[in-house]
């Protein structure tokens, strides 16, 4: 009689023992001794909602990480091609945001459409840079140990992902601040986007801020797009060169179209 | 040839290590970068000092046993196992880095010898089919695409050494999952698995404590058997399939 409930005993003991602290010290980098990992904890819902299931897992963020910076691509390119009417004089340029702001209209009010692409891009904002911090925490996590022997890993647009993000999400800010809220600007007036443009252009830290982070831009995208079409799985053998290509003229023609905007006022070209 | 060996020494899982530096006079270019280590150990242990731990087994490069960060790249300078590195890839006189693979996932469990279980809990949470197949079945009984049959054997290639997880900056092995994924994913076999696969691997692939990809590419580079690293984008699309489809 004694002996199965002290089997039982001991088991119920070790299982809660061998469970705990197996996966803290894991994670620190040191070995289990001798003991076998705990076994994963299984979520509450199997399988998950397929939004749990790909908040929970690497991939998933990376997923979302990825459609996010595809969205914000999107948008770059629409506003790169509406950026550069100015080139075509501040009557062309200050109607074309006069437009922005009734498009959708007389359906909806005016700036309502503005407002939602603007709901779409914060989210797409805050949840790029979510995942990014999240992922990056758990992959720095995951080397605790650097090797004594260094050598330099991945191009200088892949390794530079983290702090170009960065950058670009202080540049949004001060771009926002500058010519959307019109708070930094000054000599600034709401409904004359030329003018504006123009006198942020027209100042030598305005000038460096917008083309230091439209180089940043460039070498996150250079890695970064093509990235997310490996994330999302779409790339292939087959594809690989032709998405090397658009990738690579795409951060191009970005880069270049939006400092050429500057480039013009410092030159005088638009005044 | 003369070389002086940089090598990581640490007693066990919980010590602190550091790297010793060893000359190894008696170097021969047709030596492999192994029997180097074991010149040194046969010196170590005459004068009575503990040999270098290092894992090795078949020393043909198919077992994938062996696997040391040579110089800072797993392996060593040559796409293959480190067992199959010949001496004639080094100069008389270089001075050579040897430290274990590094990874949250592979602690060390003395001097260059890591755990990596961890590799075999992935493949036990999926990398496999249930149909009880009995013996070699008849050849053409199931057929097989010549195409599907190529994928298959590229990515059953995998000897699961662990170097793309050495290589990787983050840690991450997502290749050696992607090659178990795709190679059962191409073959009629593992058709009935496929979703809950990607999802069970993909999930115990997190919880051992691996990072997640950055598409650096640094695996792919050092993967001595050449798993292409479009894998990881058929692991991804797998993944992306299997979770809408079971949600």
């Amino acid at each position: 009689m004694g002996r199965p409930l002290l089997t039982v005993t001991v088991m119920a003991l070790t299982t809660k023992s061998a469970s705990k602290p197996a996966s803290d010290k894991r994670t620190s980098g040191k070995r289990t001794s001798g003991k076998p990992a705990p076994e994963p904890t299984r979520p509450k819902r199997y399988p998950p909602s397929l939004p749990a299931l790909l908040w929970r897992s690497t991939v998933g963020k990376k997923t979302v990480l990825a459609v996010t910076g595809l969205i914000m691509v999107g948008y770059l390119v629409a506003h790169l091609v509406g950026n550069i009417k100015i080139f075509f004089g501040a009557e062309e340029f200050n109607s074309y945001g006069h437009w922005l702001r009734t498009l959708g209209g007389p359906v909806l009010h005016y700036e309502w459409a503005l407002w939602m692409i603007r709901v779409v891009l914060v989210a797409a904002v805050v949840l790029h840079g979510v995942t990014a911090y999240q992922l990056s925490r758990r992959d720095i996590a995951a080397r605790p140990v650097a090797y004594v022997h260094k050598r330099r890993r991945a191009s200088y647009a892949t390794r530079t992902m983290r702090w170009g993000g960065v950058i670009l999400g202080l540049f949004v800010v001060w771009h926002i601040l500058d010519l959307t809220t019109l708070t930094v600007n000054e000599n600034a007036r709401t409904g004359h986007p030329y003018e504006n443009t123009v006198a942020t252009f027209s100042t030598w830290y305005g000038n460096t801020i917008y083309i230091t982070a439209m180089l940043a831009l460039g070498l996150h995208l250079r890695h970064g797009f093509w990235s997310a079409v490996q994330t999302l799985g779409a790339a292939s053998p087959a594809r690989e060169r032709a998405l090397r290509v658009v990738t690579d003229t795409s951060a191009l023609v970005l880069t270049g179209g939006f400092i050429s905007i500057p480039v013009a006022v410092m030159t005088g070209v638009v005044n | 040839m003369k070389v002086t060996l940089r090598v990581w020494r640490q007693p066990g899982p919980d010590a602190t290590g550091e790297m010793v530096s060893y000359e190894v006079e008696d170097a021969t270019p047709e030596m492999s970068f192994l029997e180097v280590l074991d010149t040194l150990n046969e010196r170590l242990i005459l004068t009575g000092d503990e040999p270098v731990a290092f894992d090795h087994d078949c020393r043909e490069g198919i077992c994938g046993a062996c696997g040391v960060v040579i110089n800072g790249q797993a392996h060593g300078p040559e796409r293959t196992t480190a067992c199959q590195l010949h001496m004639r890839s080094f100069a008389d006189g270089d001075v050579i880095d040897v430290e274990p693979w590094r990874a949250a996932a592979f602690p060390v469990v003395k001097d260059l010898v890591v755990d990596r279980s961890a590799f075999d809990r992935i493949i036990g949470a999926g990398g496999y089919i249930t149909a009880p197949t009995g013996s070699a079945p008849d050849a053409h009984a199931t057929p097989v695409p010549k195409p599907a049959a190529e994928t298959a054997f590229e990515h059953a290639e995998c000897i699961g050494c662990g170097a793309c997880v050495a290589a990787c900056p983050n840690g991450s092995a997502m290749l050696f999952t992607a090659a178990k994924v795709v190679h059962l994913g191409a073959l009629p076999q593992g058709a009935p698995e496929r979703e809950s696969r990607v999802l069970d691997m993909i999930g115990r692939m997190d919880d051992e404590g691996f990072g997640g990809c950055t598409n650096t590419g640094e695996c792919a580079v050092a993967c001595p058997k050449g798993i292409p690293l479009q894998a990881i984008s058929s692991l991804n699309r797998e993944f992306l399939r299997a979770a809408r489809k079971s949600a």
